[in-house]
C-alpha cells in the first residue's frame, strides 16, 4: 500500500509538470487556433537562455550572490521570450491567417527547428545546469501511518508547488484582469472580439508571451531536474497526450489531464512494465489518451464538437 | 508558344479522360521517364546514386503514400515513420522466416502488413479528426518505436538490435550495384505512381476527396465514411510500408528502429506540405526539396564560412542547418501555402498564354 501511494504521489507530481507544458499548448490554441508544436523548442530555448545567463552574469557584473544572478537571468530570459513571441507573431503568424490547420502546424514545426538551431548556435549544445536552489534530498512522510513511511522527492514536491502557483496566477490573470477578459473573448470568437474593438494582433503577441513565460518556468523546472540539453525539446511530445486527453481548449483540462497521464504513466510502468519489457511509459500515455478519445472525441473538458453541413 | 493545346480536339471520352490531356505534357513525361531509365545511369556517378537519387526515389514513394492520406483524404498523420518501420520489419521477418521468399514478395507482404496495421490505427479517425487525430497517430509512432526496440522477436533476437539483409535478387537480377538498386526503385516508383494516380481519379479517390472537403456532407450524399477513411489508411500505409521496406532493404542494408523515428514522420509530412497537398506531382517536388536542401546546406555553409575567413565547426554547421531549414520551411509556407505543385501549375498556366499576360 505504501509503495502504491508512493507511486501515485510521484505520478501526481510528474503530472503537474506535464500540465505545465500542456498549458502552453492550450493557451495558444485557445486564443489563435494554432497548434503550437514549437512549445517544446520554446521550453528548450528558454531553459538554455536561463542556464547560460545565470552562468555568465556573475562574470559580467561581478555579482557573487546566486539568487540575484538567477533573478537577473530569469528577467533576461523572460525578455528574450517576449522578443521571440513578438517576432513569431510579426514574421510568421500574421502572414498565415486563415490558413488550414495542417499548414499552421507545419509552420510551427518550422519555428521549432529554427528555435532549436538558434538556441544551440548562440548558447551552445552541451548539457548545462540550472541551479535555483531546489532541495534534492528525498523526505519520508506519513511514517506514523505506514511502516517505513512514504519516500517523497522534495524537488518534485517544490516543482509541483511552483506549477500549481503558476496555474493559479494564470487563472487569476484570465478571470480578473481586462487583458485576460480580452483574451477569453478572442478565444471564444475571433470576429466578435474584433468587432467590439479588441486588437487581435496585440492579443496574439500577449498570448505567445504568456506561453513563453510558461515555457520558461517549465524549462527551469525540467532543466533543474534533468539538466538543460537537447532532449528537453521532446518534453513537449510527452505533454501532447495530456492536451488531447484534457481537451485542446480547456485550461482545467490541461491540469486534470496532466495528473491522469502522470499517474497512469507511473502506475503502468511499475505494474505493467515488467510484464512486457519495460520502457512503456512513452507510448502508454498516448494509448490512454487514444482510448479516452474513442469515447469522448473532444477530450475530457473540450467544447462539444457540433457538425453543421 | 510551344506549350499550347490549340488544335488538339478531343473526340472520344477516352481522350478526354487521359492522365495528361495535353500532347506536350505526354511527351514531356515520356521523355522524362526515358531519361530517368536510360540517361541518368549513363551520366551519374556512384555517390550521387547512393546519397541523393535512391533516397529521393524511396522517400518520394513514401511521400506519395502520405499524400494519399493527408492530401486526398484529409486525415493528418504524424505516424508515417512507424508505417515505414512496419513495412521494413515485416518484410525482414517474411524474408528470413520463410525459405525461398523472393525479394519482391517480401516487399509486398511488408506493405500488406503495414496496410493491416494502418487500418487498425485508422479506427480512431472515425471518431476524431483534425489535430486530435494527428496526435492520436503519434500513438502509432511511439508504440512501434518501442515495439521494434524491445520485442526481440521482431529483430530475430539480434544482440545489437539492428537487422541486416544481403544478396538482394529479383527474378535473377541481382541488386548489387547502385545502378541496379536505382533502377529497381525507379520501376516500383513508376508503377505505384501510376496506380495512385488512377486511384485518385477513380471512384475511391473521389470518395476520399469528398470526405476531405466535408465529411458530414459526404456522408449525406451516400459515401460511407468508414469505408472511405479506412481504405485511405490502408492504401496509404501499404505504399508507405513498401517504401519503408525499400528504405531498409535497398538503401540502408542494415538498420535499427532509429531509422524510422518521429523525425522521419515529420520529414514526410514536410515533403507533402511543401510539395503540395492533394497532388501526386507535389510529392516528388517535396521529396526533392527536402532531400537536396540539407545536402546543399551541408556543402554550402563551410564554403561560405571559408569565404568569410571563418572555420565553422561541424556541430555549428548542423545547428545553422536546422535554423535555415526551419526558416525556409516557414518562408515557403508563407509565400506559397499550397506548395510547389501550385507554383508548377501557375507556371504552366503562364506558359500557355505566353507571350501575352492574359
Amino acid at each position: 500500500m505504501a509503495f502504491f501511494l508512493e507511486t501515485l504521489i510521484g505520478g501526481l507530481m510528474a503530472g503537474m509538470l506535464y500540465s505545465l507544458v500542456a498549458l502552453g499548448f492550450v493557451l495558444i490554441f485557445k486564443a489563435s487556433g494554432v497548434f503550437n508544436f514549437a512549445q517544446g523548442a520554446m521550453v528548450l530555448f528558454a531553459a538554455l537562455a536561463m542556464a547560460r545567463f545565470s552562468e555568465w552574469i556573475p562574470g559580467w557584473l561581478g555579482v557573487a550572490n546566486p539568487i540575484i544572478a538567477n533573478i537577473l537571468a530569469f528577467i533576461i530570459a523572460a525578455l528574450i521570450m517576449f522578443v521571440v513571441a513578438w517576432l513569431i507573431e510579426r514574421l510568421v503568424l500574421r502572414h498565415l491567417v486563415n490558413q488550414e490547420g495542417a499548414t499552421l502546424l507545419m509552420a510551427t514545426l518550422g519555428i521549432a527547428y529554427f528555435l532549436e538551431g538558434v538556441g544551440q548556435t548562440i548558447f551552445g549544445s552541451d548539457i548545462y545546469k540550472i541551479d535555483v536552489g531546489m532541495p534534492k534530498d528525498p523526505v519520508l512522510m506519513l511514517e506514523s501511518v505506514f511502516e517505513g513511511g512514504i519516500l517523497i522527492n522534495k524537488e518534485d514536491f517544490y516543482a509541483a508547488l511552483i506549477a500549481a502557483a503558476l496555474v493559479a496566477a494564470l487563472a487569476l490573470f484570465f478571470q480578473k484582469t481586462g487583458t485576460g477578459r480580452a483574451l477569453r473573448a478572442v478565444a471564444d470568437d475571433h470576429q466578435a472580439a474584433q468587432s467590439i474593438g479588441i486588437p487581435l494582433n496585440r492579443i496574439w503577441v500577449i498570448v505567445w508571451c504568456v506561453a513563453g513565460i510558461v515555457a520558461l518556468v517549465a524549462g527551469i523546472i525540467w532543466g533543474s531536474k534533468l539538466g538543460v540539453q537537447f532532449s528537453l525539446a521532446t518534453v513537449a511530445l510527452r505533454a501532447l497526450p495530456v492536451v488531447i486527453l484534457g481537451g485542446l481548449t480547456s485550461v482545467p483540462g490541461a491540469i486534470v489531464g496532466g495528473l491522469i497521464i502522470g499517474v497512469g504513466e507511473k502506475l503502468s510502468e511499475v505494474y505493467l512494465g515488467p510484464l512486457v519489457g519495460g520502457g512503456i511509459e512513452i507510448w502508454f500515455a498516448y494509448m490512454l489518451a487514444l482510448v479516452f478519445l474513442l469515447f469522448r472525441p473532444q477530450g475530457l473538458f473540450g467544447e462539444k464538437i457540433i457538425d453543421r453541413v | 508558344m510551344i506549350y499550347r493545346e490549340n488544335g488538339q480536339f478531343k473526340t472520344t471520352y477516352k481522350t478526354d479522360q487521359q492522365i495528361f490531356p495535353i500532347l506536350q505534357d505526354r511527351w514531356a513525361v515520356l521523355v522524362l521517364i526515358a531519361f530517368a531509365f536510360v540517361g541518368i545511369p549513363l551520366l551519374v556517378d556512384e555517390y550521387m546514386f547512393r546519397a541523393i537519387l535512391i533516397p529521393f526515389l524511396i522517400l518520394s514513394l513514401a511521400a506519395l503514400g502520405v499524400n494519399l492520406l493527408v492530401g486526398y483524404c484529409g486525415q493528418i498523420t504524424l505516424g508515417a515513420g512507424a508505417f515505414m518501420a512496419i513495412g521494413a520489419y515485416a518484410a525482414y521477418n517474411f524474408a528470413i522466416r520463410i525459405d525461398g521468399m523472393p525479394l519482391l514478395g517480401a516487399l509486398l507482404l511488408g506493405g500488406f502488413t503495414s496496410a493491416l496495421v494502418g487500418i487498425i490505427f485508422g479506427v480512431p479517425s472515425l471518431r476524431v479528426r483534425g489535430l486530435y487525430l494527428a496526435i492520436a497517430t503519434l500513438a502509432a509512432q511511439f508504440f512501434w518505436d518501442w515495439a521494434f526496440l524491445r520485442i526481440k522477436w521482431f529483430t530475430n533476437y539480434s544482440t545489437s538490435g539492428s537487422v541486416s539483409v544481403s544478396n538482394l535478387e529479383v527474378f535473377g537480377w541481382s541488386l548489387d550495384g547502385a545502378v541496379d538498386k536505382y533502377l529497381f526503385c525507379l520501376i516500383l516508383l513508376v508503377v505505384f505512381a501510376l496506380l495512385a494516380k488512377n486511384m485518385v481519379r477513380g471512384a475511391i479517390g473521389r470518395q476520399w476527396m469528398a470526405i476531405r472537403d466535408m465529411d458530414v456532407a459526404a456522408e449525406v450524399i451516400g459515401i460511407r465514411p468508414m469505408y472511405a477513411k479506412l481504405s485511405a489508411f490502408a492504401v496509404s500505409s501499404f505504399i508507405v510500408g513498401v517504401a519503408g521496406a525499400l528504405w531498409g532493404f535497398v538503401h540502408l542494408g542494415s538498420w535499427e528502429p532509429a531509422a524510422f523515428s518521429i523525425d522521419r514522420s515529420f520529414q514526410l509530412l514536410f515533403m507533402v506540405i511543401i510539395g503540395g497537398l492533394g497532388s501526386i506531382m507535389g510529392s516528388f517536388f517535396g521529396a526533392a526539396f527536402i532531400i537536396v536542401l540539407p545536402i546543399f546546406l551541408n556543402q554550402f555553409l563551410p564554403w561560405l564560412g571559408g569565404l568569410a575567413g571563418l572555420s565553422i565547426s561541424v556541430a555549428t554547421v548542423s545547428h545553422i542547418e536546422f535554423m535555415i531549414f526551419g526558416a525556409l520551411i516557414v518562408f515557403f509556407l508563407i509565400v506559397e501555402p499550397h506548395g510547389l505543385a501550385r507554383l508548377w501549375s501557375t507556371g504552366k498556366e503562364k506558359l500557355r498564354l505566353w507571350p501575352f499576360p492574359h
